[in-house]
């Protein structure tokens, strides 16, 4: 079985291969291991930039694959993020609480304790009381469980709903750019519970490795960003190779085919769309502790219309296509918006890319899909012809 | 004697003040090979729509099986597995996927998500997909990729697909649009091969095809039967000369 699996994949191999030398050279020339080669800062956005790529193949498996142009993913990305600040922020927070409180003569009462916690977290939207979001927060293990059941339930839900009323392209499309419009708006709210537009930070520090330094941090979080994407990739390679792979791919192709043939094609969808609304709040589960900030700008609707554009340009139909858009895109992008491009003078206009950038990404994305339908990722179909 | 497998009774069906079917009443048995023709816009495929369950009649019967079920309300998906096949009138094959992995994917196995995700290879199933291929003849072409067939190859293959599914009720629209004279004589004798265990009723505008059939006829004309038996005994009716055969030859 398995060797039937991996033959028929054989981009998993050389993907796993790749992404196991790519670990092991980062981590050679990470700052942790002494030769700081590479930058704390620079593995961090290495380790955020593999988090991108997991949505990113999660995106490609939904669209590319089950042709559902979601433009909501971003949404449970950020909801895997929310999920895990809220136990980095509270747990920290009670260790500041609790140092600041042990000199006291009187041991505090644990109100005094939830109180003066609550006071540092919320404080910043003028309020003190934990909000009924934060009942587990104190809880790891079950804002881990959350990171999961939150983006699940939620696209479980919407996705009922619109694929049981046949809600389908730009409609449904149109559809998820409403529904992460409208949690941003709510998180927005200081009476959200998530300290409004503050949103959540100090994620960077991990409560009980306080005398772990940034550099040796930055590169565990590397390494197990590097690892999701490896057991995610295997895991949607798995989902769209075989049967349920022709299936879903039949949905793309011809809808009402597949539904004649007897397939419920809303299971199918639904499906699809909740496993990888899953995998995109894991993902944003491990990026935000290495952003070390979220606030309810991440998951405005554009941040969702970057992913398919990623996605559009790596090539949708093939994972590691979607892996090479969100990378070579988004460090393009930081690149550009950094300030790390030359400013171009021509004279009688200097063109700043942190201006231009976006023109450039928007012109390139029509040039994408006009001319190279097949994204970066279809270079490789000139490189290896298959035997016939 | 042949058991009614289908029994269509009084359906009418209007699209915005258009009579698409009008108290249509169709009895099929199992087995039989029934062919349905009529002028454009006779209804030939609004009747196909309501069987199948794509489009829900405004009034009538559609009933099912020894347990007479009603079809009616039921989702293209369950009418499927209840044993209704479809072939459109448009080859409609997965393009993208091999000839093997379409007949898969129609092969009769359960449809659930999770038994499809789990699904694995088996010999048997290998055995039946090898079989329809013999059938079609498309064994040499399990490989390809259905894109790159040829119109009538197509055709056979969504046929083929609808024999996979192992339905009792086989409807097929228009199969021999398009085809070669020796594609449809192939063709015809797939229909009649597969109408020796299932009720197969095909749709056809092309009389030279239904008379090649030899079957029983039913002629739609807006929307409700006009004649029904033997190709000579409904071409001989008056009303079905002036209706159907008129215009052409008048």
């Amino acid at each position: 079985m398995r060797k039937t699996f991996l033959s028929q994949n054989p981009s998993v191999m050389w993907f796993i291969a790749f992404l196991g030398l790519f670990t092991l050279a980062v981590a050679i020339g990470s700052e942790a291991t002494g030769t700081g080669l590479i930058s704390t800062s620079m593995v961090k956005t290495l380790g955020k930039t593999l988090c991108l790529c997991l949505i990113a193949i999660a995106m490609d498996v939904v669209w590319g694959y089950c042709g559902i142009l979601s433009l909501g993913h971003f949404a449970f990305f950020g909801i895997g993020g929310y999920a895990i600040g809220m136990w980095l922020m509270y747990a920290r927070t009670e260790g500041i609480v609790m140092t600041s409180l042990e000199g006291h003569v009187i041991p505090p009462t644990p109100q005094e304790v939830q109180d003066a916690i609550g006071n540092q977290i919320f404080g910043v939207v003028g309020s003190s009381d934990f909000p009924w979001l934060w009942a587990f927060s104190d809880s790891l293990f079950l804002q881990l469980l959350m990171v999961v059941i939150v983006p699940g339930l939620l696209a479980l839900v919407f996705g009922w709903l619109a694929f049981r009323s046949r809600v389908t392209g730009v409609y449904l499309s149109i559809l998820t750019q409403a529904m992460t419009l409208a949690l941003s708006l709510w998180l927005f709210q200081n009476d959200s519970g998530l300290r409004g537009n503050n949103g959540l930070s100090g994620l960077q520090n991990i409560p009980g490795y306080e005398d772990t330094s940034q550099a040796t941090t930055s590169l565990v979080f590397f390494m197990g960003s590097a690892l999701a994407l490896a057991l995610g990739y295997i895991l949607f390679a798995w989902v769209v190779s075989g049967k349920m792979g022709s299936v879903v791919q039949g949905i793309r192709d011809n809808e009402a085919r597949v539904r004649f043939l007897g397939y419920r094609v809303e299971r199918y969808k639904l499906f699809i769309f909740t496993l990888t609304a899953v995998i995109a709040g894991i993902a944003g589960a491990l990026y935000y502790p290495q952003a070390g900030i979220i606030n309810p700008a991440e998951i405005a609707p554009i941040a969702s219309i970057y992913l398919a554009v990623w996605v559009a340009i790596g090539g949708r139909g093939r994972l590691y296509g979607a892996v090479i858009g969100a990378a070579f895109v988004s460090l393009l992008s930081s690149w550009f918006t950094g300030g790390g491009a030359p400013a171009i003078n021509l004279g009688f206009y200097t063109i700043l890319w942190t201006d231009w950038w976006l023109v450039l990404l928007g012109v390139s994305f029509v040039c994408v899909t006009l001319f190279f339908p097949k994204g970066i990722g279809g270079l490789f179909d000139y490189l290896v012809r298959k035997p016939s | 004697m042949n058991d009614t497998l289908l029994e269509v009774s009084g359906v009418s069906k209007s699209f915005d003040g258009f009579k698409a079917i009008n108290n249509l009443s169709i009895q099929i048995a199992e087995p039989e090979l029934r062919a349905v023709i009529g002028p454009n816009g006779a209804g030939k495929t609004t009747f196909m729509d309501i069987i199948t369950g794509k489009t829900r009649p405004d009034s009538g019967h559609v009933v099912w099986g020894e347990r007479n079920i009603s079809l009616l309300g039921m989702s293209e998906a369950d009418i499927a597995n209840e044993g209704v096949g479809r072939k459109f009138q448009k080859p409609t094959v997965f393009e993208a996927q091999t000839v093997r992995q379409n007949l898969a994917m129609a092969l009769k196995n359960p449809r659930g998500p999770l038994a499809v995700l789990l699904h694995r290879k088996t010999p048997s199933n290998a055995a039946r997909i090898e079989g329809i291929a013999a059938e079609i003849g498309l064994t040499e072409s399990l490989t390809r990729i259905a894109g790159e067939l040829s119109h009538g190859q197509k055709q056979w293959l969504e046929i083929g697909m609808l024999l996979a599914q192992e339905p009792r009720l086989l409807l097929v629209d228009e199969p021999a649009a398009g085809m070669t004279v020796e594609e449809r004589e192939k063709t015809t004798d797939i229909l009649k091969r597969a109408a020796k265990t299932r009720a197969v009723v095909v749709v056809e505008h092309d009389m030279e095809f239904v008379r090649r059939l030899d079957c029983k006829v039913t002629v739609l004309h807006e929307g409700s039967v006009l004649a029904e038996g033997s190709l000579d005994h409904v071409t001989s009716n008056p009303k079905v000369i002036e209706v159907y055969l008129g215009r052409g030859h008048a």
